[in-house]
């Protein structure tokens, strides 16, 4: 029928339904195992690390992205083309300190959401929480120590999503010794 | 209560989307990686470690195969089997995995046994099984999606994961399904 698209699947690419239910599956597997909001959030933040830390070296190898020359570089780059090429959207990066060492980044469509309806008595969970730990844990790859938080969340109410990110410090001792 | 809540958004108000939407192979490869080594470290053995992660895969058929229906066959189910079958190998494979399964084939010794394979499936292109594990396919979530589109569609039966062919889905009706199959067929 009409429905039935011809175009040829990307080989990388994925669906995002796939996606999206994946992870829930993995969220409601979490809180049936830890049955505590702040564990479910610690453990996600641990994944989404571990998914950061390699994560980042595809990101490098395709990108072709340069060292930024400062934060506020390393902040398009995020949204414009980290967050575009591993989950299909773009945030925006608003909300700067007026030191320039911290910013926010505006999800729209968070597409991890996707279905999801946070039932009640769970206001503690930060059901995309997976997002805070991958971005740490690519940042600190880069030398960058940064802290990531959910300011607010549209599963809960709030009009947009809202990811916080804080520059704590370079970090200076990731280059094996013998080199450079 | 006179207290403020904000007001959560509910599913249904909004628009289902046309399911176009698609994310990096990386995203998913490695979110897959993390479910797996979470699931291994919960349990003992391969077949148990196989269940868990069928087990993940039935969360997702679940919530799959109500928006699968609607978009791909205008709300009609399907009542008969070989046709469910035919469903699944073309459109519901090819909506999650962006190709049609590559065989679907009827066991010669049992009626109520279909087998659908894969020679490469999505979620094994990134994982290679350690020799200690042999027999691990974690195509068993993929398995688990399976099972759980077939039960939600009124079709129970068990969808186990081998190594043939690449992997094999065995499926096993329950033989309720076959005797109503022949109902309605001699109609």
């Amino acid at each position: 029928m009409s429905r039935q698209s011809s175009r040829a699947p990307d080989p990388r690419k994925v669906n995002g339904e796939l996606f999206t239910l994946t992870y829930g599956a993995l969220v409601a597997q979490l809180l049936k195992d830890y049955e505590d909001d702040d564990e479910v959030n610690r453990q996600l933040e641990k994944m989404g690390y571990n998914i950061g830390v390699r994560l980042i070296e595809d990101f490098l190898a395709r990108s072709n992205v340069s060292r930024c020359n400062d934060f506020r570089e390393t902040a398009d780059q995020i949204a414009k083309v980290a967050f575009k090429m591993y989950l299909g959207v773009t945030p925006v990066v608003s909300n700067w300190s007026a030191a320039g060492d911290e910013f926010s980044l505006l999800i729209e469509n968070n597409p991890l959401t996707d279905f999801v309806e946070l039932p009640d008595g769970h206001t503690d969970l930060n059901y995309s929480n997976l997002l805070c730990g991958a971005l740490k844990g690519a940042m600190e790859m880069v030398q960058m120590e940064v802290d990531v938080k959910f300011v607010q969340d549209q599963l809960k109410g709030d009009n947009i999503t809202e990811l916080r990110l804080k520059f704590i410090r370079r970090l200076e001792d990731a280059v094996p010794a013998g080199e450079d | 209560m006179a207290t403020i809540t904000k007001q959560k958004p509910s599913n249904l108000d909004k628009v289902l989307s046309k399911g176009r939407a698609e994310v990096n192979v990386a995203t998913f490869a490695l979110l897959f990686s993390e479910i797996v080594q979470y699931c291994q470290n919960r349990v003992y053995t391969v077949p148990e470690l196989q269940t868990k992660l069928s087990e993940m895969g039935q969360h997702v058929g679940s919530h799959l195969l109500d928006v699968l229906f609607l978009r791909e066959k205008g709300y009609k189910r399907e009542i008969k089997l070989l046709n469910m079958l035919l469903f699944i190998k073309s459109s519901f494979w090819k909506t999650l995995f962006g190709k049609e399964a590559d065989k679907l084939e009827h066991a010669n010794d049992h009626e109520g046994t279909y087998y659908i394979i894969e020679k490469d499936p999505l979620v094994n292109r990134f994982i290679s099984v350690p020799k200690d594990k042999g027999n691990l396919n974690c195509a068993a979530y993929t398995a688990g999606i399976l099972e759980a589109v077939l039960n939600g569609a009124n079709f129970p039966a068990k969808v186990t994961v081998h190594w043939h062919k690449g992997t094999t889905f065995m499926i096993k009706f329950d033989e309720s399904v076959i005797t109503r199959d022949k109902m309605v067929d001699g109609k």
